[in-house]
């Protein structure tokens, strides 16, 4: 017993040796570490910037942070307010619903001036860790925690997606127009009521032939290439989708229907999916302002003028959500013109867009 | 007495405690290799865990549902048959208990147990088809088990959409209180975190676990059965029956887990993308452990504390997540992989075992 218990001391002292030698060398290495600015934190040249000293925190849901999504615009944003204003800004991911409260929390125990949450998946971690907490400031993204320690931010779906069914309604050779949505929860329906009401506006033919189907999902490819498959046989030429990764079998579909020379379409959403997905499928896009709504509510905390409690909802008159400019090169101008007056009616409230 | 003794075995104390040792270096190179500080790493992973009392409270929260299903595949792996259907069953518990948890309306003392009843008869029911499978049709329990999984995925969640489904969200409606676990008083001297009984219930299911094998007939005709099949049938054993039981009884203990996160953790159960992984985590613990109730502890205690606290390396020394993944995975694979750490302690062992033959005699 006395040996083996002298034998773990060595192993012991051995790590230690290895560890405390790695320790001291470390020094240059968290140096590196740091201006290698992957790492999640300002970089040492930022944070000497005279700027503010604060200190941003962002809870990423369970997609992660590179999940080429939200979470992905989120992290982008606050690498800028980095950039822009030398504030501290961190992430943690959180791996299940189970982690979302210990990461937020994480940050309120450090002291963070500003702890985002990224996703109407944090809607309860944050009720709990905001109440418990009342000292310390939050932002949440996509849903809304009526707190006055919370700013939440909400994006007007609905007149972005108006403005894509201008554009679908415009283009549709056919006059046959699809729609595949991910779940039925009430988001998604923002962006089927607003397409809609945006065909109708310059297609009403074309909008009362609308063909929806909900996949149920938003991470299942196949589900979306099928339902796509049975729209185009149906004669649609133009897909909007709003179902996540659903929506990346529709691209396939829609590619492999161009390939054999037919003429369809799709309308992304999000983000600027002619990017990745090219732009002989992609129409244009219906892109959420994420990573400029997260940079606005963070510098306005650094430039001390956050208001905290209550839900900003971001429409086209924020640029909370829009076309991308890539859409000139598909859309011609008249109809991008149209879009253009659309904008403008709903900006001056001439229009309300439905939300569902 | 002679099984604790060959529970401590020196072998089985050493081998893991040098893996880990051997883990953690391998992730300090890796850590390294990536410009990073692997001692401010590692100290943050701990300070992480034992940091402050809210930490110790999650840590023991993100431990306890692995003790379950750690408990409900070695369970099944002593009766030769290998339970990777735990995640479903898993699934099925917190199903169960959301039914009873959203529906019925009872005094506290009537509706907490019926709810963790219910869903560990779920959970054991739904194992108990993928062992009646086996037994009457000589499907292999793997197969059925793992395909098991997705359709207990999607049961829940039609479950939950459709009957317990709160208005416009994609979660049920609220667990009543009466049938909730969670230990108030305890959660609020820790910071919030979240403390519920199920924690004590998983070390009780570990003593049952101990007690049920090899304390009584029925565990030792499971051990049998798993030892050799063929054997305990000549020896007049019902092996079907016992091929049931056994997957039943490890199918509770998954349920149980499952029970717990619902209405300890959670107080609502979500439509669920994807299963959180527990289930197949608790092969790992199992494995890790031995199969035996106190490597299954300590197992559970290793996995779920370096998943909680892999947090505090990413938050503490700026490790992006990738990297905290190999660190934890090297760390299991050196755990894992006996022969090879056996092989570097070869040389000490030798000489130990030359010396404590010249001298040991005396000491026994």
């Amino acid at each position: 017993m006395k040996k083996q218990a002298g034998l773990m001391l060595m192993i012991i002292l051995a790590l230690t040796v290895v560890l405390s030698a790695c320790g001291s060398k470390s020094d240059n290495g968290a140096n590196n570490a740091n201006t290698g600015g992957n790492a999640g934190t300002a970089s040492p040249d930022a944070s000497e910037a005279p700027a503010s000293k604060l200190k941003i925190g962002m809870a990423t849901d369970v997609g992660g942070v590179n999940d080429k999504s939200f979470n992905q615009s989120a992290w982008e944003a606050l690498k800028k307010v980095t950039a822009d204003t030398g504030a501290e800004t961190k992430y943690l991911e959180s791996k299940g619903d189970a982690d979302m409260e210990p990461n937020l929390k994480a940050f309120v125990s450090e002291k963070y001036d500003l702890t985002w949450g990224i996703g109407f998946l944090f809607t309860d971690a944050m009720t709990k860790v905001a109440t418990e907490n009342p000292d310390s400031k939050f932002a949440l993204i996509d849903a809304a925690v009526e707190l006055p320690n919370v700013e939440s931010v909400a994006f007007a779906e609905n007149e972005g997606s108006f403005l894509v069914g201008v554009v679908a309604g415009l283009t549709t050779k056919t006059n046959k127009i699809g729609f595949v949505g991910g779940m039925e929860i009430p988001v998604i329906k923002k962006f089927e009521a607003g397409f809609k009401a945006g065909i109708e506006a310059v297609n009403p033919e074309a909008a009362k032939a609308l063909k929806i189907n909900y996949v149920g999902d938003f991470s299942k490819p196949d589900l979306g290439k099928q339902a796509a498959a049975t729209m185009y046989d149906a004669g649609v030429d133009i897909i909007f989708h709003a179902s996540g990764a659903s929506g990346n079998g529709v691209f396939n579909e829609a590619k492999s229907r161009k390939d054999a020379g037919k003429d369809v379409w799709v309308i992304g959403v999000d983000k600027d999916q002619s990017l990745e997905f090219g732009d002989e499928i992609t129409l244009t896009s219906m892109m959420k302002g994420v990573e400029a709504a997260v940079y606005k509510v963070s510098t306005d905390l650094i430039n001390g003028n956050w208001k905290g409690g209550q839900v900003v909802t971001l429409g086209l008159k924020d640029n909370g959500v829009g076309l991308p400019e890539t859409s000139t090169k598909n859309v011609p101008a008249d109809v991008l013109a149209k879009v253009e007056e659309f904008k403008q009616k709903i900006i001056s409230g001439e229009i309300t867009v439905p939300t569902e | 007495m002679n099984t604790m003794r060959k529970i401590f075995d020196k072998s089985s104390f050493l081998v893991p405690l040098v893996a880990i040792i051997l883990g953690l270096i391998c992730g300090a190179l890796a850590m390294l290799a990536g410009g990073y500080d692997p001692w401010l790493a590692y100290s943050s992973l701990v300070k992480k865990l034992f940091g402050s009392p809210y930490d110790i409270g999650e840590a023991i929260r993100a431990i306890t549902p692995l003790i379950f299903t750690g408990i409900a595949v070695a369970f099944a792996f002593r009766t030769g048959l290998f339970n990777i259907g735990a995640d479903g069953q898993f699934l099925m518990g917190m199903t169960g208990a959301t039914i009873v948890g959203v529906t019925l309306d009872l005094p506290w003392y009537i509706h907490a147990p019926l709810a963790i009843i219910v869903g560990g008869l779920f959970g054991g029911l739904w194992a108990a088809l993928a062992g009646y499978l086996k037994a009457a049709r000589g499907v292999n329990e793997v197969i059925s088990s793992i395909m098991l999984n997705w359709i207990a995925l999607f049961l829940s969640n039609y479950i939950v959409g459709t009957y317990l489904v709160m208005e416009g969200q994609q979660k049920s409606k609220p667990i009543h209180e009466s049938a909730l676990v969670s230990i108030k008083w305890l959660s609020e001297s820790m910071g919030n975190a979240r403390m519920h009984w199920g924690t004590l219930f998983a070390i009780i299911g570990l003593i049952v676990f101990y007690v049920i094998l090899w304390r009584t007939k029925k565990g030792y005709e499971l051990r049998a059965v798993g030892l050799n099949p063929h054997a305990a049938l000549y020896a007049g054993m019902n092996v079907n029956r016992t091929i049931v039981t056994s997957m039943f009884i490890s199918g509770v203990f998954a349920g149980l887990g499952g029970v717990f996160e619902i209405l300890g953790v959670f107080g609502y159960q979500t439509v669920m993308a994807a299963s959180w992984g527990y289930g197949f985590d608790g092969i790992a613990v199992a494995l890790l452990g031995g199969n035996t109730p106190i490597g299954v502890f300590l197992g559970a205690i290793l996995f779920g504390g370096l998943s909680y606290g892999s947090a505090g390396m990413s938050f503490g020394a700026n490790v992006p997540p990738e990297i905290v993944r190999i660190v934890i995975g090297s760390i299991i694979f050196f755990v894992a992989s006996h022969g090879l750490v056996k092989f570097f302690l070869k040389p000490f062992m030798i000489r130990r075992s030359n010396k404590g033959k010249s001298e040991g005699g005396g000491a026994r």
